[in-house]
């Protein structure tokens, strides 16, 4: 053990040496991330990714952090979890970058976190649901709305309740983040007194849809919760037009993945209409905060020649946020003292382009900030009809309403 | 013991004591992290070959018994926190009889026949996996390393000897096989199954000894994945990729020598590790699929074969 | 949960999804079934002909049906040249093409999957057509068109193979290289030739078949993944090279998934079927319909 921080301390105190013989010229501080370029994940990745990369040449242009160019270490996770342990302590070990970012989503974070812990780094989450109930991370500060881990589900169920609903169905995907959601939503159900009269996960593979919904309409459920990946969202939507639900159905979705993807939502077109849904950010009046314009501008610019997603609603500005969160804690700290720039993000509520971020102590969002809301008026094969506002009517959280809920569901498809 | 094997075991004691080495002097823990995954390649490559090369039996079924591996480790440790040497010797039981089972089936069915039971046997324990609650189901499972045992300072050192202990393991038993009357006995089914089986090879034992041991070794290189990644869910654990992975490795490195699967494994293996952390896009996996496409065309003997042929014309030409 | 109503609704979108099934393993059941190529890249190109459907769709406006139509002739040629390069390394030089020409499929199916990401992006692509998102009704039922035009396709694509197969004078000659390549080229015909040109045909079914892909499902460049397994498990279950089998054990896989995801639950779905084939491969490894024993 001693001989270990010994030689940790030459060569931390070599590398010193080696920094300050180079001149006047300050390295830079270097933020270190995996992030999810290839494989499943990539669409959404490279957006977040665009977003944080941004904010890197935004505070560049403002003069750097603490005086010093700030420069983002970046690595492919292939969208999975066996890769990221391996480059997280490369980006540790080796690069020795200052600061971390997370990777997209749960399953490439899910196996940094005791590591990170364990070296007492700050990590700034980047949309993973839930990955530091069970490590207990005092430093981690997820970027990401979810909130409390039963909000989501609760959210969406109340909205349901309201407009009248007695009984739900859950329709889940047999993969992680959807799983999760309908292992909240139980509870959930069952704190609210609603009985759960259909219960059904399929396998990612299934291509058809039909005859689950079949069975799912067959138990005329009045609220239909669906937790669902991106493959098959467009084929549950597509199965509900040709199929329907029924006129008994008063709310439909809420944790689709996908929906928030403007090539799919432009694929999906009118088979959107009437769907609540779960997002993090949308064009509404209530969406706009300081910045946040600027930021999209530079987005909408930049994104066809990094060939991503058009829109970007989803993680872009979260990517851009992360950023903002970093940017603030360590001009408070004046320093990169990981110890201090946490002390400083769980103590304040930090203004950025996606509104005020405060967490609490198992660094999630104190509030829910977790959007549903209700797609209307969908026209087929027309990505610019969503940068206009009232296409996604935002039903929650009440701070952030701009519209009422149409239901029953069916009533509101058209 | 003949002067190869004397030899042979020098240098496995050599690599065990530079791998020990390396955890005691190196502080920097990255090239334990890169190396472990390039050994557990090492360990998955081997224990294909047991079957695919010298039986000649091509096993699509890799990632199932390394998710197996994987939900064993899971399971125990979380049912009893069984420590890494109980979870992996658990894996080879478990491994074993996967194993045994897979060769009972290769009385009915050869070639390809045998290589789509393979991928029908994945599917059907992934989604097994992944109803089953206890171990997390599809939602997956965190888990925390236990402190590491002494002389180790750090957990993933203390996995990385392991696996080169499995290594040398593996290479060992690999070795044996080939050069005993097992190898000799595979080899001659693989040629000719039938004609073997005429000439007194008893070809069922042989098959059924050569599953179980490739079945234990996938299984017990599988095992300490769960607690390196601290997590596991049934698509990472089962993903298809350690299949190809595994399979193009021993082809490129070539299947006739117990080397060849380790040259293969190192060359592919480091060549993805580099590729993460430069190139980092697509052309990642384009080099996989190229690497095999060129292999299989180019030299359909690996690159045992290329060291052959490269010997053989320095020497007497066909010799 | 059990009634009489829902048992009819799996039955008849079990049947459709079977022939769904079917219309994307034809091709297969030619070229692995008849010619024995082990052809693990075969999902590979059919999701590749889908992509060539979504991009005559998408810029053009190009039926997707028609579209398959139109690059059937593309995917001919490109059969007849990977079988030449299949033929020229592997079968060629004999012993041992089973592992190596498995690992080549692979390597292929790997570089189209990357080279359909670098043009078309990972985003999931669909195709617009006016029988897609509809539904027709009958007998309380609600059936969706979609896959009315799966059926209608898987059947007529069976019908026109088998009969290829036994009426023409090339398709004779497919099916006697099958079985016996050394008799056919005593009558001095030249069986590669004739594995050739089987093989193009085996790529060209994709160009209909990857039509049907995209207008029943999204696909994106990975898919191909999960139908190595399900094309494969088709194909093996029916028994080696029987156009009819194929279709017929496709709707029987179809019908038995649609039941048990009907009574118990979708997630087991997969794990059946496979576990069907494991157990068909067991007692009776020549398949349901077997040429051989």
């Amino acid at each position: 053990m001693k001989r270990r921080t010994f030689l940790g301390g030459t060569i931390a105190v070599t590398t010193l040496g080696l920094t300050s013989g180079a001149g006047a010229q300050q390295a830079p501080i270097k933020i270190g991330m995996s992030m999810a370029l290839t494989g499943g994940l990539a669409g959404g990745g490279k957006a977040s990714l665009l977003g944080t990369e941004i904010w890197r040449d935004d505070i560049n242009a403002r003069g750097g952090l603490l005086g010093r160019k700030v420069e983002l270490v970046v690595y492919d996770d292939k969208s999975s979890a066996s890769e990221t342990p391996a480059i997280y302590s490369k980006l540790l070990d080796v690069d020795k970058v200052d600061l971390l970012f997370g990777p997209y989503a749960t399953v490439p974070t899910a196996p940094i976190m005791p590591l990170v812990k364990q070296r007492g780094m700050v990590l700034i989450g980047n949309f993973a649901f839930q990955v530091n109930s069970k490590v207990g991370h005092d430093m981690w500060f997820n970027v990401a709305p979810w909130g409390p881990a039963d909000s989501w589900a609760a959210s969406f169920l109340d909205l349901g309740q309201k407009a009248g609903g007695k009984t739900v169905a859950l329709l889940a995907a047999d993969q992680e983040f959807a799983q999760n959601l309908a292992l909240t939503a139980r509870d959930v159900a069952k704190k609210m007194n609603m009985p759960i009269v259909f219960d059904q996960s399929y396998p990612p593979t299934t291509v058809e849809f039909s005859g689950i919904l079949r069975a799912l309409n067959a138990a005329k459920p009045d609220i239909v919760y669906v937790a669902s990946y991106p493959p098959d969202s467009a084929g549950i939507l597509r199965a509900v037009n040709e199929i329907g639900v029924g006129d008994n159905v008063k709310i439909f979705g809420g944790g689709m993945v996908g929906l928030q993807f403007g090539a799919v939502m432009e694929n999906l077109g009118s088979l959107l209409n009437g769907v609540v849904n779960y997002n993090s950010w949308l064009p509404e009046p209530t969406m706009f905060f300081d910045g946040t314009k600027a930021f999209f501008e530079t987005y909408s610019k930049r994104a066809p020649e990094a060939k991503v997603d058009p829109l970007g609603y989803y993680l872009a500005p979260f990517g851009f946020a992360s950023g903002q969160l970093i940017e603030q804690a360590v001009k408070a700290a004046g320093s990169l003292d990981q110890k201090a720039i946490a002390k400083y993000l769980r103590e304040n509520t930090h203004q950025t382009i996606v509104g005020p971020i405060a967490f609490s102590a198992d660094g999630e969002r104190k509030e829910n900030a977790t959007l549903q809301a209700q797609f209307r008026g969908i026209v087929d094969k027309n990505m610019d009809q969503f940068r206009k506002s009232g296409k996604q009517v935002i039903l929650y959280p009440a701070k952030l309403k701009s519209g009422e809920l149409i239901t029953p569901f069916e009533a509101a498809r058209n | 013991m003949n002067r190869g094997g004397t030899t042979f075991w020098i240098g496995a004691i050599l690599f065990l004591a530079a791998a020990f080495a390396m955890t005691q002097l190196i502080g920097n823990q990255y090239p334990f992290f890169a190396c472990y995954v390039i050994l557990q390649f090492i360990v998955l490559a081997i224990a294909w070959n047991v079957l695919g090369g010298y039986a000649g039996y091509v096993n699509f079924g890799t990632s199932a018994f390394f998710g197996v591996g994987v939900y064993t480790a899971v399971f125990l440790f979380k049912s009893i926190g069984a420590p890494l040497v109980v979870q992996i010797a658990a894996a080879a039981i478990v491994g074993a009889l996967m194993g045994f089972a897979l060769g009972l089936l290769t009385l009915r069915m050869q070639g390809i026949f045998f290589s789509i039971a393979t991928i029908a046997l994945t599917i059907v324990i992934e989604t097994a996996i992944t109803n089953w609650r206890y171990v997390g189901g599809a939602a997956g499972i965190q888990m925390q390393q236990p402190a590491p045992m002494a002389p180790f300072t750090s957990y993933v050192q203390m996995l990385f000897f392991v696996q080169a202990l499995l290594v040398v393991l593996a290479v060992a038993i690999s070795r044996y096989i080939q050069n005993s009357w097992i190898g000799r006995g595979l080899q001659a089914l693989k040629d000719d199954e039938l004609a073997a089986e005429c000439t007194g090879v008893p070809t069922l034992r042989l098959k059924l000894l050569a599953c179980v041991i490739s079945g234990a070794l996938m299984c017990a290189a599988g095992a300490p994945a769960a607690m390196y990644l601290q997590y596991a869910d049934p698509s990472s654990a089962f993903n298809l990729n350690y299949s190809v992975s595994v399979l193009a490795m021993s082809l490129i490195g070539g299947t006739a020598h117990w080397a060849g699967p380790i040259i293969g494994a190192i060359l592919l293996g480091a060549t993805q590790q580099l590729l993460t952390v430069t190139i980092s896009s697509e052309v990642n996996v384009l080099i996989l699929g190229v690497m095999l496409v060129l292999f299989v065309v180019g030299a359909p003997e690996g690159i045992i074969g290329l060291i052959r042929k490269a010997r053989g014309n320095r020497g007497e030409g066909e010799a | 949960m059990f009634s009489l109503d829902l048992l009819q609704d799996a039955l008849v979108s079990g049947v459709l999804l079977g022939c769904f099934y079917a219309a994307v393993s034809l091709g297969l059941s030619l070229s692995f079934g008849l010619l024995d190529v082990p052809n693990v890249a075969h999902p590979a190109f059919l999701v590749m002909a889908s992509y060539g459907v979504f991009y005559l769709n998408d810029k053009f406006g190009v039926d997707p049906l028609l579209a398959g139509l139109l690059i059937t002739p593309l995917l001919f040629v490109f059969g007849l040249v990977a079988y030449r390069l299949y033929y020229e390394t592997f079968e060629k030089r004999g012993s041992d093409a089973g592992v190596r020409g498995i690992a080549f499929f692979f390597g292929i199916a790997f570089i189209i999957e990357v080279l359909l990401i670098l043009q078309f992006g990972v985003d999931q692509q669909s195709v617009t057509a006016s029988y897609i998102g509809k539904a027709w009704r009958i007998a309380g039922m609600r059936i969706p068109y979609r896959l009315l035009v799966a059926f209608a396709v898987a059947a007529g694509l069976t019908i026109l193979l088998t009969l290829y197969l036994s009426k023409t004078f090339m398709g004779r000659a497919i099916r006697a290289v099958a079985q016996d390549q050394e008799a056919l080229r005593l009558m001095g015909a030249d069986p590669i030739r004739i594995k050739q040109w089987a093989f193009g045909i085996s790529t060209a079914v994709l160009g209909i078949s990857g039509a049907l892909l995209i207008i029943v499902a999204p696909v994106n460049p990975t898919l191909d993944r999960s139908y190595i397994g399900r094309t494969f498990c088709v194909v093996v279950m029916a028994g080696l090279g029987s156009m009819s089998g194929t279709l017929v054990t496709a709707i029987i896989l179809g019908v038995v998934e649609a039941v048990v995801l009907t009574m118990f639950g979708a997630s087991w779905a997969p794990a059946i079927s496979f576990a069907m084939l494991l157990g068909v491969l067991a007692v009776r490894p020549q398949g349901l319909f077997g040429r051989r024993s």
